[in-house]
């Protein structure tokens, strides 16, 4: 979909910062709002720029209020704006929870679809930073499990640009978890100008035949270094889009090798990755040759930073999951 | 009139003895009126809701039963044009812009069809959890001055409502945001079995708006014109740039919470006695007699059209054909996931085994 013939080499934080500056200019309607996205930019200058190109009226410096700039959000898509909502930081996001829940995912719904909702929730997500407590969690599931709410994840520039611009685009709320840990982690190629990544579709970030690694955001990454290792032949499934789920890909993938490891960094229990389990426990049956496997966060709180790599899913980690799926 | 202190309680309805009626700027006999049959109206819809619901024809249903003339007032204050968000206490006030009684008692009978498109009568839907519909408002005010709209909106909530987050963070941004918007606090002194003396050690609610940098007035809310007036002098402010408003109209919840709630295991009876024989259909009636402006066969006239209404409403919800299983899975995404059309499809093989 893209209309880009040129690419520029980005950081992560600077493909979303283009994406907004590209879609802001393209549609009139859409505005940026949040803590300290104005005059600072944003804490992790996501939203650069904006305010000296677009003005005060369309990036919005925000109280200190996640659930009131969550709720007005939802009042602006009635006066005909497209807002795009920055929640700081993941867990900082959940005030806001009462309006995505009972509102956000709902209104459409109410209106028997007299009144679409378009707007975007991005956020900063996930561990690995060495911050403080509370700026490390994953929380996707909370936003996966609504109705009437997108999820998408990107691991890549290129991605994190596309996946925004869809979302933009989008006649339904979206929310973009952006993995900071990769924010300013490596420059590559971002298509410039208009480039939109559609949602629902995985990305083959590396093809085998032998296992599939199936991750999402920062464990993208950290599944490409472990298969890197794996003396088989690994394919690595990066899912980028968590609602609505690329199930296609994921079985095809899983049809061809046989065997899965799904990585995620959230907790365990009810986290997404439950969900591609127990996708593949319905439809995939008969094409698993080994049970189906998880390398995630544990059911304990984000732990102190001195022993987060620990509790984050790892290549040592990974790879013992992916013998036991190769030797089973 | 209440067991708190409102010395400052504006009222422009006397009490045709000692206290004097008072007449009010560009209020004509017209407007008055219009008043007097929207307040009928809100009265028999409440009042034949709750035979319906005793009937089996609806289901549980929030009365608003003495809240009137809150509703009235403040609805005929505002344009067209001006947004107004309820809470579910307001589930009636669509009468007042025109919407059928029907689509108002399908909500109330969980039918599809009682849900309507809040830009077809610039009403938003009926908000269930307390106060989260004041951000929505302040969003939609806010978003209309953005576009250089002239129009404002009103979001209403209970006295209930202004410990919740919400009602705060809405209040916040209208201000800071200069949202051209009224909140009008009914404060009926009850949320449900919790007497606002149990909610906050504020001696006004009202009180709060200092807080917000914003006026904030109280009025008698059983005397629709104190309500009018003070809702119209909010919106002009707000359309006049001037930012939000908050007026607490104060009144007394003489009737249940809801038709599943029993007030007399926490409510004083003589007081709820007291507080029904002074209601606020009937004190603006005596009003508008003493004004000369009603006579008995307009007042005759103007109920029975009321109660034709509902005849009419409950005779066609009830028509209204079953609703379809597709409803379940049509509305929630514009653009859906395709498991969705899996689970219909599932779900209507099943259904027709």
């Amino acid at each position: 979909m893209s209309v880009a013939l040129e690419a520029k080499e980005l950081l992560l934080v600077e493909a979303v910062n283009d994406c907004l500056h590209v879609e802001m200019e393209r549609d009139p309607n859409v505005l940026v709002l949040g803590e300290d996205v104005g005059r600072a930019g944003g804490v992790f200058r996501a939203t650069a720029g904006l305010l000296d190109r677009f003005g005060p009226d369309r990036c919005v410096d925000t109280p200190l209020a996640e659930a009131g700039i969550l709720g007005t959000a939802i009042g602006l898509c009635m006066a005909g704006w497209r807002p795009v909502v920055e929640m700081q930081y993941d867990a900082f996001s959940y005030p806001a929870l009462d309006q995505l829940i009972n509102h956000v995912g709902r209104y459409r719904w109410r209106t028997r679809g007299g009144m679409d909702f378009p707007l975007v929730i991005r956020m900063p997500y996930g561990g690995g930073v060495r911050a403080p407590e509370l700026h490390d969690d994953s929380p996707e599931t909370f936003y996966v499990h609504p109705a009437g709410v997108k999820v998408a994840i990107p691991s890549t520039p290129a991605d994190a640009k596309g996946l925004l611009a869809a979302a933009i685009r989008d006649p339904d709320p979206v929310v973009i978890f952006e993995p900071k840990v990769m924010y300013r982690s490596a420059r590559q190629p971002v298509p410039e100008g208009e480039h939109v990544t559609p949602l629902g579709q995985a990305r083959l970030a590396r093809t085998g035949t032998d296992l599939t690694l199936v991750a999402y955001g920062a464990m993208v990454p950290l599944a490409e270094r472990a298969a890197e290792e794996i003396s088989a032949s690994v394919e690595v499934l990066d899912l980028r889009s968590l609602k609505p789920l690329d199930e296609d890909a994921l079985l095809a993938s899983v049809a061809k090798t046989g065997r899965v490891v799904l990585i995620q960094e959230a907790a365990r229990t009810c986290g997404y990755m439950a969900e591609v389990a127990a996708i593949l426990a319905e439809k995939a049956l008969l094409d698993l040759q080994a049970p189906v496997l998880r390398v995630t966060g544990y059911d304990v709180p984000y732990p102190y930073w001195q022993l987060e790599d620990a509790y984050m899913p790892s290549v040592a980690r990974v790879l013992d999951a992916a013998r036991q799926a190769l030797e089973f | 009139m209440t067991d708190v202190a409102h010395p400052e309680l504006v009222q422009a309805i006397g009490n045709g003895a000692d206290v004097a009626d008072r007449e009010l700027e560009r209020v004509d006999d017209a407007l008055l009126l219009d008043l007097y049959r929207a307040l009928v109206l809100l009265r028999t819809f409440d009042e034949r809701a709750v035979i319906y619901h005793r009937q089996g024809r609806i289901g549980t249903y929030a009365l608003y039963w003495g809240h009137e003339a809150i509703q009235a007032g403040a609805a005929l204050a505002l344009g067209r044009e001006d947004w107004i968000f309820p809470s579910y206490r307001e589930s009636a006030i669509g009468l007042l812009r025109g919407m059928p009684a029907a689509t108002i008692l399908q909500w109330w009978r969980g039918h599809p069809s009682g849900w309507w498109n809040p830009a077809e009568y610039n009403l938003g839907s009926i908000c269930v959890p307390i106060a989260t519909q004041v951000p929505h408002a302040a969003g939609l005010a806010w978003g209309k001055r953005l576009r250089g709209e002239s129009s404002g909106a009103l979001v209403f909530f209970g006295d209930g409502a202004t410990s919740e987050g919400a009602f705060h963070e809405g209040a916040n941004f209208a201000a800071v945001m200069k949202a051209p918007l009224v909140l009008l606090c009914n404060n009926n002194q009850w949320a449900i079995s919790t007497p606002i003396s149990a909610q906050t050690r504020a001696a006004r609610l009202a009180d709060k708006a200092v807080g917000y940098g914003m006026p904030g007035v109280t009025v008698d809310g059983g005397d629709v014109l104190a309500v009018y007036e003070a809702v119209r002098e909010g919106i002009e402010r707000a359309r006049a740039g001037e930012g939000p408003t908050f007026v607490e109209a104060v009144t007394y919840r003489a009737a249940p919470h809801a038709t599943a709630d029993d007030p007399t295991a926490y409510i004083d009876p003589d007081r709820v006695e007291a507080e029904r024989a002074r209601e606020c259909v009937g004190r603006f009636e005596g009003y508008l007699r003493r004004a000369g402006v009603l006579d008995d066969e307009t007042a005759e006239t103007v109920k029975a059209e009321a109660l034709e209404l509902m005849r009419t409403g409950i005779g066609l919800a009830e028509a209204e054909p079953a609703a379809d299983v597709g409803e379940i899975f049509a509305h929630a995404y514009a653009d859906p996931p395709p498991s969705l059309e899996r689970d219909l499809s599932e779900l209507r093989r099943i259904l027709a085994q």
